[in-house]
């Protein structure tokens, strides 16, 4: 066994514990999002009532395509104070790989049925 | 009735021969039977589940909600299974006198449950918890209770992470506010009955239920005691997660049973 195969294969186990926990967008949208967002992604979530300030409705395409896919992957990784809005969305960069973000930031599109600017 | 016993007792000798004559006499013989049965009972047997450890109560009748050996779930699909609150880490989460107060009146500290999401359903102005899915929990008796959490508090997984948390007791002037407005624990956790979140369990009791350093550990990194948790990381500076704590204390000191 060459030097190049034992890296190589040393680099697959690195990468295999990250690669095995890698969850769906819709997967983790229905395990962290809808308690805010809502089952439907209207922002009606269970948790709303007493809350000062309404999560946003991901099926609302004129506001959702206002927020660029950069943004969106911001406020979902460092929560919702990087961009200048409410605290009550936390920041799920302990929770979601930088890759599960990217995905969700396409389901978002999915829900809103939009893309940012159209 | 006797018959039925006696019979229980005697097996069928006695079959067939319940005539007047010997009814009165076998009657009388088969009560003392049964009362020298259940004395020697009382004397010598053992009460309902005595012999029964905390543990093996923990592995006969909690293990098929509650991990009991770790570990956490480390996939959604674990996660989604999980039908009560990891236990094998319980001596280093509980405190003990509210786990035997507990067991044996227990009430519900989640509002939506273990996993929020199998418990609500679309309500007319936002989700609301469908309180039909919900099961309530078993109860124990005393003994049983203090056997179990006896048991619970040998259950010392993540001590590491517990390790060096040490709470220094203080007032919370703004303990509230930033509990609602600087970190948004309210959006999850209720402060008081029936007032904050559903999907996080009840904050207003947590002082009673949890040791401190758990409590400052968790909110440093709940990932770290259960990766697939829905509750954030919010990176709290220590200093503020010593205030959140201490809130949390006081709070659970403070009398909600009229709103209950």
């Amino acid at each position: 066994m060459n030097n190049k195969t034992v890296l190589l294969m040393a680099l697959l186990l690195a990468l295999m514990p990250s690669l095995a926990m890698a969850e769906s967008a819709r997967d983790n949208y229905h395990t962290y999002c809808i308690q805010c967002h809502g089952m439907q992604g209207n922002g009606m979530g269970v948790n709303i009532r007493d809350m000062s300030v309404q999560p946003r409705d991901h099926t609302d395409t004129k506001t959702m395509s206002g927020r660029s896919d950069d943004e969106l992957f911001k406020v979902i990784k460092e929560g919702g104070l990087s961009i200048s809005k409410s605290v009550l969305m936390p920041p799920w960069g302990g929770t979601f790989t930088d890759n599960e973000i990217h995905d969700l930031v396409k389901y978002l599109r999915t829900l809103c049925k939009c893309k940012y600017g159209g | 009735m006797s018959e039925v016993i006696c019979k229980a007792i005697h097996g069928d000798r006695f079959s067939g021969l319940f005539s007047r004559d010997f009814a009165w006499e076998h009657g009388v013989m088969c009560r003392l039977s049964i009362f020298f049965v259940a004395a020697i009972s009382c004397l010598f047997s053992p009460p309902l589940h005595a012999g029964e450890t905390g543990k093996s109560i923990l592995n006969s009748r909690c293990v098929s909600c509650h991990n009991l050996k770790g570990p956490a779930p480390v996939t959604l699909a674990a996660l989604w299974k999980r039908k009560g609150p990891d236990l094998f880490y319980a001596g280093n989460k509980y405190k003990h006198d509210w786990l035997v107060s507990w067991l044996q009146k227990p009430e519900r500290i989640r509002p939506a449950g273990m996993f929020y999401r199998d418990h609500i359903k679309p309500g007319p102005k936002h989700d609301v918890v469908d309180a039909s899915t919900l099961k309530p929990h078993v109860s124990l008796n005393k003994r049983d209770a203090t056997a179990v959490a006896d048991a619970l508090m040998t259950f010392k997984a993540n001590s590491n992470l517990v390790a060096s948390e040490k709470l220094i007791p203080a007032p919370t002037p703004i303990g509230e506010m930033m509990f609602d407005k600087i970190y948004g624990c309210m959006a999850c956790h209720q402060i008081e009955p029936g007032y904050g979140g559903m999907s996080g369990s009840e904050a207003y009791t947590a002082g009673k239920r949890l040791q401190a350093s758990f409590m400052l550990s968790y909110i440093k990194n709940p990932q770290a005691w259960d990766p697939k948790i829905w509750m954030p990381n919010k990176h709290v500076p220590a200093d503020n997660i010593q205030q959140l704590v201490n809130y949390l204390i006081d709070l659970s000191k403070e009398d909600f049973s009229d709103e209950q």
